[in-house]
Parts: structure tokens; sequence; C-alpha cells
């Protein structure tokens, strides 16, 4: 198979970037999209040129590094996957990609397409955890929790922290990223102490870095490899107004 | 230099708890003043950094993604062992203990094993506490599966996510002592050397991947938990950036590398498909519990696996197994996959796979069934190969997954090199030749919750602190040049060949000769070959780019730089081990039907080696294995 790329180049976090155009062709259907793109990358080295810089590491789908933008879509057109878990099977010879970083005012272009989502982490910095020191908790049976529950708490819990939701959002909103936290808590009794607490820090840090409001646009829900519901948004919304109520 | 293990005294059910009352302990108002630096936060990493940030160290933490969440560990799929006898089906401390020395081929410490089974329970009580949302049954309780051959069911599962959940749990209590100001994060920092100061382990050189400045860090003590070394064969279920660069660095300052030859192959990942190949995927296990492996009876049999009947399938492992039948231990299955390619049996493009076929299972079962307990996995499968395996069976072949070697460690954990710790499957300690599935997050978090908190405790209390030491010490500076001088090298040599091209053909050579099975005249070729390829390398290999800036390229080149000498000392060891056990198949070494034949009188050791410079042989030292509670027999799965 045969593809025309456009790249984001950018050098550096501050410095201006612009598309460049590369062909590759031989493309075996059963080639990942990164395999694609190391197979590029290979061309261009031995060219003396530089690689196109992107991140990845479990190229499984669980890790949560990869992160492009294919043709104006987080982890392009695939349902429920990540870049790495794409095929170029699943794309037409001769097609035209487009490939962008995860673009947000919170996610800073480090270079190509590398962004900067310590964000993120600074959310779940601030909350997003149960306080048990290390030590000798009570047996893990005495604390029966409804299956109902448990299976909900890991529907919201497999996030993978990619920041999809936050490339797909034309406000550049965080709230399922968020939502996916307070939720997988917020479902288990071990959430309960800190309920109220966790939900005013996340969402007082994630507007703190500049994360963008929810206008109900479902953008998040579609382009997320992990496929999370936004009914956890709702909840974030409900979890949110209860613990101000309380305040 | 004599290894001493450290092992305490007393019967083995009560060595930790004695040890961990003579452990000195350092006075809590004076945590804050000793700082030590964690290297990795997979599932080793984090439970270490977070607990010690707890009990009140200056923690330093690294890692070379750009999120402590994203650690190897994240992967991991199956579940993770614990003795907690949930299902009252004979489970107990002391079983899953002789389960795990029996199924490490009796090449690892009792005294270790005894305790990691002992703390298991501990762990998912400390998991359940964060909130790991652990499968559970409809009365609220806990689930349990049996896995990877264990015939009680003592594993607990996250739905396909094990790894995924446990790791954010320890990302969750590290991300609370980070906001508390106990731990420094340092995430896009690789580690390029270790320091040692007047014998000690006392600092490291980082580079920061965004910026490409060198930095140097001081500290009481150093923990490595940078997790396995599978990537040396290129291809690996490992993830990508996966390496053995910190453990390798140490080694060439001083710190022991022990069994680096013992490698676990995993019998069931999808197989290779061509060259564009970057890793491997792994199919979780579980599967072997429905699943069942079979060939065609006749060679180069191309009928689809449909066409074929009955009578000429040869479900080899339950007719060579009868009493384990396809939930033989990992080696085991993996062998005989090969030996059955081998014979030519295998089937799908490049006949380097086998069956694993459902058909019964969904007859007896229902297909609803068995979509709820593996939909995922079959959806993976599908994703990758176009396949769909409720129609046709499974390809899978074995590949490289979890290093049982790594840096030795006595009974505290601690290298070779005082002060330096390593846990996780950065070290050797607990699985001797193989590891059993589901019990690597199981020593993981043993490590990092359980155990070096408190013996870290006792080193730092036995010593004087820094003594002034700053990083303005000359091993600093000479540290820092070394790192410096070797990234403008690679960068100088402007060859013509891509990292990525050595490290594939290492890679090849790796499985070749030092993979599934190994023979002496293999190694010994291999040994021939590995410098050859190492010399071109620093002539010919081209790394684009400058040292100060965000440099894929050259975090590639050094990794594989590393590969290249560490590959040798794989090979040193598996020539020099003239056995085989668990994962460790020579083939000069086997019973008349096939099985590893171990040589106890002879090889009832850990061989722990030192380094004595690039291309120079290593020196061995061996660390006696005594069994006092196991009785040593041949492993029998039949
Ligand atoms: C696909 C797959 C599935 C698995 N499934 C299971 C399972 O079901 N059950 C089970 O028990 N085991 C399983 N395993 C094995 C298990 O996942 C690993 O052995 C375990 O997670 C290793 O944890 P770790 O903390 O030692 O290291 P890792 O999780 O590998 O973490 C290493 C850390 O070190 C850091 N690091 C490394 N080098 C450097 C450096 N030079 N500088 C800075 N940082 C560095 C990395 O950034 C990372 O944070 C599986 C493994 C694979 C590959
Ligand atoms: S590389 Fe890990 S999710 Fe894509």
């Amino acid at each position: 198979m045969k593809f025309t790329l456009k790249v984001w180049r950018q050098p550096a976090r501050d410095k201006p970037g612009r598309f460049e155009t590369h062909e590759v062709s031989d493309v075996s259907p059963d080639t990942s999209f990164l395999e694609m793109l190391d197979i590029l990358n290979n061309r261009l080295e031995g060219e003396s040129k530089s690689p196109i810089v992107f991140d990845s590491d479990c190229r499984e789908g669980i890790c949560g590094a990869c992160s492009i933008v294919i043709n104006g879509r987080a982890h392009g057109d695939g349902e429920g996957t990540t870049t790495c878990q794409l095929y170029m099977r699943n794309f037409k010879d001769g097609e035209t990609l487009v490939l962008e970083p995860f673009r947000a005012r919170a996610f800073p272009v480090l270079k190509d397409l590398v962004v900067d989502r310590s964000a993120f982490d600074r959310i779940i910095q601030a909350g997003g955890y149960v306080s048990v020191n290390t030590g000798a908790p009570q047996d893990a049976n005495a604390l029966p929790v409804p299956k109902v529950n448990a299976d909900l708490a890991m529907d919201a819990a497999q996030c993978i922290g990619c920041g999809a939701c936050v490339a797909a959002c034309k406000n550049a909103s965080a709230m399922l990223f968020v939502g996916a936290k307070v939720s997988h808590l917020a479902l288990l009794p071990q959430g309960a102490v800190e309920r109220e607490r966790r939900v005013l820090s996340m969402i007082e840090q994630m507007e703190a870095e500049g994360f963008g409001n929810c206008t109900n646009e479902y953008e998040c829900e579609a382009q997320c490899p992990k496929q999370i519901s936004v009914s956890n948004i709702a909840r974030l919304n409900r979890e949110f107004y209860r613990a101000k109520a309380r305040e | 230099m004599i290894l001493d293990s450290k092992i305490p005294d007393g019967p083995l059910e009560e060595k930790w708890d004695r040890h961990r009352f003579n452990l000195k302990l350092v006075n809590p108002a004076n945590k804050r003043k000793h700082r030590v630096i964690v290297v990795g936060t997979g599932l080793a990493g984090a439970s270490a950094a977070a607990s010690l940030g707890e009990l009140g160290y200056d923690v330093l933490s690294f890692c070379f993604q750009d999120s402590a969440r994203r650690a190897h560990s994240i992967a991991a799929q199956g579940g993770i062992n614990a003795a907690k006898n949930y299902r009252n089906d004979g489970d107990s401390v002391f079983r899953l203990f002789y389960d795990t020395v029996k199924g490490g081929d009796y090449r690892s410490r009792e005294a270790n094993v005894h305790r990691l089974a002992a703390v298991s329970v501990n762990i998912i009580d400390q998991c359940v506490a964060q909130g790991v949302p652990f499968a559970r049954e409809y009365g609220g309780l806990l689930d349990n599966r049996s896995f990877g051959g264990a015939q009680v069911s003592r594993t607990f599962y996250a739905r396909g996510q094990t790894g995924q959940q446990l790791l954010l749990g320890a990302y969750g209590a590290l991300m609370r002592q980070v906001h508390a100001k106990k731990v420094k994060l340092y995430t896009r920092h690789e580690m390029l050397d270790l320091v040692v100061i007047d014998g000690k382990a006392r600092g490291i050189i980082t580079r920061d991947l965004v910026t490409g400045a060198l930095e140097r860090w001081i500290a009481d003590a150093v923990c490595l938990a940078t997790g396995g070394y599978g990537n040396v064969f290129f291809l690996s279920t490992n993830a990508k950036n996966c390496n053995v660069t910190a453990a390798y660095r140490a080694y060439r300052r001083g710190a022991y590398f022990a069994n680096p030859c013992f490698t676990q192959i995993h019998p069931t990942c999808i197989p290779v498909s061509g060259d564009h190949q970057s890793k491997l995927t792994l199919m979780s296990e579980s599967l072997r519990n429905d699943g069942r492996v079979w060939v065609p009876k006749n060679k180069g049999d191309q009928r689809s696996p449909r066409d074929v009947p009955e009578s000429e399938r040869d479900y080899y492992l339950e007719r060579r197994y009868p009493s384990f039948g396809n939930l033989v231990p990992r080696d085991v299955a993996s062998r005989n996959a090969k030996a059955q390619c081998d014979e030519g049996k295998g089937v799908g493009p490049g006949g380097y796979g086998v069956y694993l076929d459902f058909s019964d299972a969904i007859e007896r079962d229902s297909l609803a069934t068995i979509q709820a307990k593996y939909g995922n996995l079959f959806d993976m499968y599908e994703e990758i190969t176009g396949e769909n395996a409720y129609h046709v069976p499974m390809r899978i072949y074995p590949a490289v997954h979890y290093t049982m070697g790594g840096l030795w460690v006595d009974y505290n954990l601690m290298g070779t090199i005082p002060g330096l710790f390593v846990l996780g499957e950065a070290n050797f300690s607990d699985h001797g030749a193989n590891r059993l599935g589901a019990s690597a997050l199981m020593q993981g978090l043993a490590d990092g919750y359980f155990i070096l908190p408190y013996t870290i405790g006792g080193y730092i209390a036995s010593q004087s602190g820094l003594g002034g030491q700053t990083t303005q010490h000359e091993a600093f500076a000479e540290a820092e040049s070394a790192v410096r001088e070797r990234a403008e090298k690679l960068l100088s040599v402007n060859g013509k060949r891509t990292v990525d091209s050595f490290h594939r053909q290492l890679g090849k050579l790796m499985w070749e000769y030092c993979g599934m099975s190994r023979t002496r005249g293999g190694l010994e070729h291999l040994l021939k070959e590995i410098p050859g390829l190492r010399a071109e390398f620093w002539e010919n290999v081209t790394v684009q780019g400058s040292p100060g800036e965000f440099n894929q390229c050259l975090e590639r080149a050094g990794r594989v730089a590393d590969f290249l000498e560490f590959a040798e000392l794989m090979a040193t060891d598996a020539l020099s081990r003239e056995e085989s056990c668990g994962g460790h198949f020579r083939e000069e070494h086997q019973t008349e039907d096939g099985e590893a034949k171990r040589d106890d009188e002879n090889f009832c050791h850990v061989s722990a080696w030192a380094f004595k410079g690039v291309g120079v042989t290593p020196e061995l030292h061996k660390e006696p294995l005594t069994f006092e509670n196991v009785k040593l027999t041949q492993r029998s799965y039949k």
C-alpha cells in the first residue's frame, strides 16, 4: 500500500511549526500505523534527516502514550482504539493522512507530535486517589462491594489518561478524564470518606490548568479509545453540586 | 567476593518476622533528612516511592515515560496471585511458596519465596483499600480464577487489565505523596549512569529527554525498579521502550548480574507476521483454561483448520501431559509448540504457529459465556490478525515475555554495591529459572510496598548519612562526562545503518541461539557474532540530531548500545550453565522424553557475574542454593 503523509513538524515548545509531506510506499496491510511511522523514520534516518518524534510505548492500547490526531480525529477513525491499535488495512490505499499532535492550551507541544500532558498528573495529584498508607488495612473481603457497582467503577477506571477527550473537544475540556476518576472512586465504598473533597479539588485543579468547559458535544466519548461514557460527566456534575451544597 | 545472601536464621515461617525485628530503625524525625532515589514508576517503583514518602523519607522518583502511570506494568493482563484461600480449595502460604519454588525449577531462594508468598495476602488488602476495582461475585466478595497452570484458584483480576488497575492504585498513592511534597517526581528523565562513591551507591546521572540536559542527583540510597530486559530480543511482548540500561550501567559500576540467561518465553502470543513488526502481542494465558492446543498430525497439512477431522488432530499437550494438559507451565508449553513447528507441523504463514481452539468450550459453555470471559482478547486478536477466533481457531506462538534474571540482591534486596537496592523485574530474586503466571505483579508490589520500606531503613540506620558529600564530588563529574562523551560519540559516527536495523539483527541472533532452546555450538557462534555486530554499530550507525534536544533517535541508540554489550553476558551465562532448568533449555541436557534435565549436583546455584570490561569474559561468582523445606524433584506435569 501507498500513503501520503502530511505531518506536523515543530522543533520545540515555543518554536513555530509547519506541515511536512512524506510519501510511504510498499506498506503491508498488516503493518500497524506506528510501524508505518517507524518505517518512515528509519528511511529518514538513513537519509540523514531528522525522524518524526511521537510518543508510544506499550503499542497495545493500554499505556496511553500514543497520541496522534489523524485526519482531524484523535487516534484516527477506529472505534474504541488508540493510535497504536490502528492497522494500515483499515486505511484506503493511496490515501492522504494528516498527522497532528493532541492540541489544547493545557497540552503544549514539546516537539512534532509530542505534547506535554502533565496537567493530567496534577489533576490526579489534587485528589484522584484514596488516602490510605501502606500498612495493614482490613481483610480485602471485609468490605463487600455489589458487583454492579464494582463493574461500573471498573468501566470508569479503564481510562488510560491519553488525553484524546481533550483533543477531541472543541473547548479542550477535560471533563471526561476527571469524570472517569471521580466516578471510579465515588462508586466504591473506599472512596466515600473523601468524596466531597476529592471532586472539589480535582475540578479546581482542572480549571487552573486551563481546560475548557463542557458544552455537551460528546465528541470525547466518541473519540475515547476506551469508550468511557459521558454519563461519567453527568456523575461528575452531580458529585460537584452535591459537594458544593455540603460545603 | 563471597556472596552473602543474608538469609536470617530460624524456621522458614519466622525468618521475615525475626528479621524485621532485628533491623535497625530510622528515627521518624530523622527520616526526612535521608534522601532516597527510586528509578522506575512501575508496580515496584511506584509502590516503593509512595511507601517511602509515607514513611517520611525525602524521595526522588524518575521514569522515562511522560507520566508515571505509563510504566510497562500497565500492560499486564491476567492477574495477581495471593494465598488468600478465599476459594477454600486448599491454598495456603506454604502451597504458594511450594508452587513457586517448584515452578522456578529449584533455582530460587526458599527464604525469599516464602516471604513473597506470606506478604501476598497483604497486597490484596492494600490494593482493595486503595479502591482497585477487582472482579467481584454477586455476593460482593472478590472473585478468583485459576491461572497459568495453578491447581488452585488464587488469582485476583480486574477484567483483562489487572496490571493497569494495580498500577493506577500505586500511581495514585505516588501522586498523593507528590502532592504532599514528600516525593519529587521527574518524568521524561532517563537514568544513564550510577554514581558510586567510596564503594557505595550515592546517586545517578539523568538526561532530561525534552531538553537533553544532564543532571546529577545525590542520595543516601539508590533503588532501581527499572523492569526487565526482554527487548534484547527486539521482538518481545514488552513495551517498546523497555531496556536494560539502568541495570546494565549499575553492572558496569560493580553490581553483579545474576542468571541473565533465565528468560521466559510465553506460549500464547500472536505469531510474527512480517519484517515490519515492532513488537509482539501477548494473548492472556487465561485462554488456556478453555482453549485446546493442537496441530495437524500430518506434516505440511495446508487444509483450513475446520477441514481437519478430529482423528487427524494432535492435541499434543493433552496427549503428553494427561494431568495438566493445556495448563502445563509456560516453558513446557512453549518448548512443545516449538518442537511441533520444527517438525513441520506448524500452521499459518511461515509455519510458526499452533492452534488454540475454542470450539469445544463454546459448545460446552455457550458462545455468550466465552464472549463474556474473553471478549476483549478475541477482539484484540481480530484487530491484529483480521481473523475471527470464534469461527477459526486462534494461531499462537511463543514469544519473549519476562526476564527472571536481573541484578543480584540479598535478602534485603540490596545488590553487591552497598546502598543499591533493586526491586521488581529488575532483580533476580524470586522466580528461579521460570516464573509462574500472575506472580510478577505480586513480586513487584511485595518488593515495593512490604519489603524495601523495611530493609532500606536497616541500611540507612546503619550508615552515617552523606557526610557532607555533594554532587560536586569527582565521581559525579566523572560519570557525567562519561555520559556526555558517549552521546557525542554516538552522534558523530555518521554511518549508514539505522539503530533499529542493528537492534533487529541482534534480536534475531539472540532468538536463534539464545532463545527457547540453546546449544553449546550455537552459543559459541553467538559469542563470536555479537562483538562483530557491536563493532559495526560503533563504526556504521547513524544517529540524527544533537544531544541538547528532544532526540528519540539518541535515546534508542544508547539503549541498543547497552543491549549489544549485555547480549554477550546473557550468552556467556547460558553457555556456562551446563544443564536445562525452567526457561533455560540446553539441548544437550534433556531427558529421554525431551524434558529439561537439571544437574543439581553442579548447578544448584545462582550465577552472579561481575563486569571486567567490554568484550572481556565476566567473572563468575556462585551463590549456592540450599533447600530445606522442599524436596528437589524432577518437575513432572504428566
Ligand atoms: C504483556 C504483558 C503481560 C503481563 N501480564 C502479567 C500478569 O498478568 N501477571 C503478572 O504477574 N505479570 C505479568 N507480566 C509481567 C509484569 O507485568 C512485569 O514483570 C512487571 O509489571 C514489571 O514491573 P516493574 O515495576 O518491575 O517494572 P516496569 O513496570 O517495567 O517499570 C519500569 C519502570 O522503570 C523506568 N525505567 C527503566 N529504565 C529507566 C531508566 N534508565 N531511567 C529512568 N527510568 C527508567 C520506566 O520508566 C518504568 O517506569 C506481564 C508482562 C507483559 C509484557
Ligand atoms: S502506545 Fe500504549 S496506548 Fe498506544
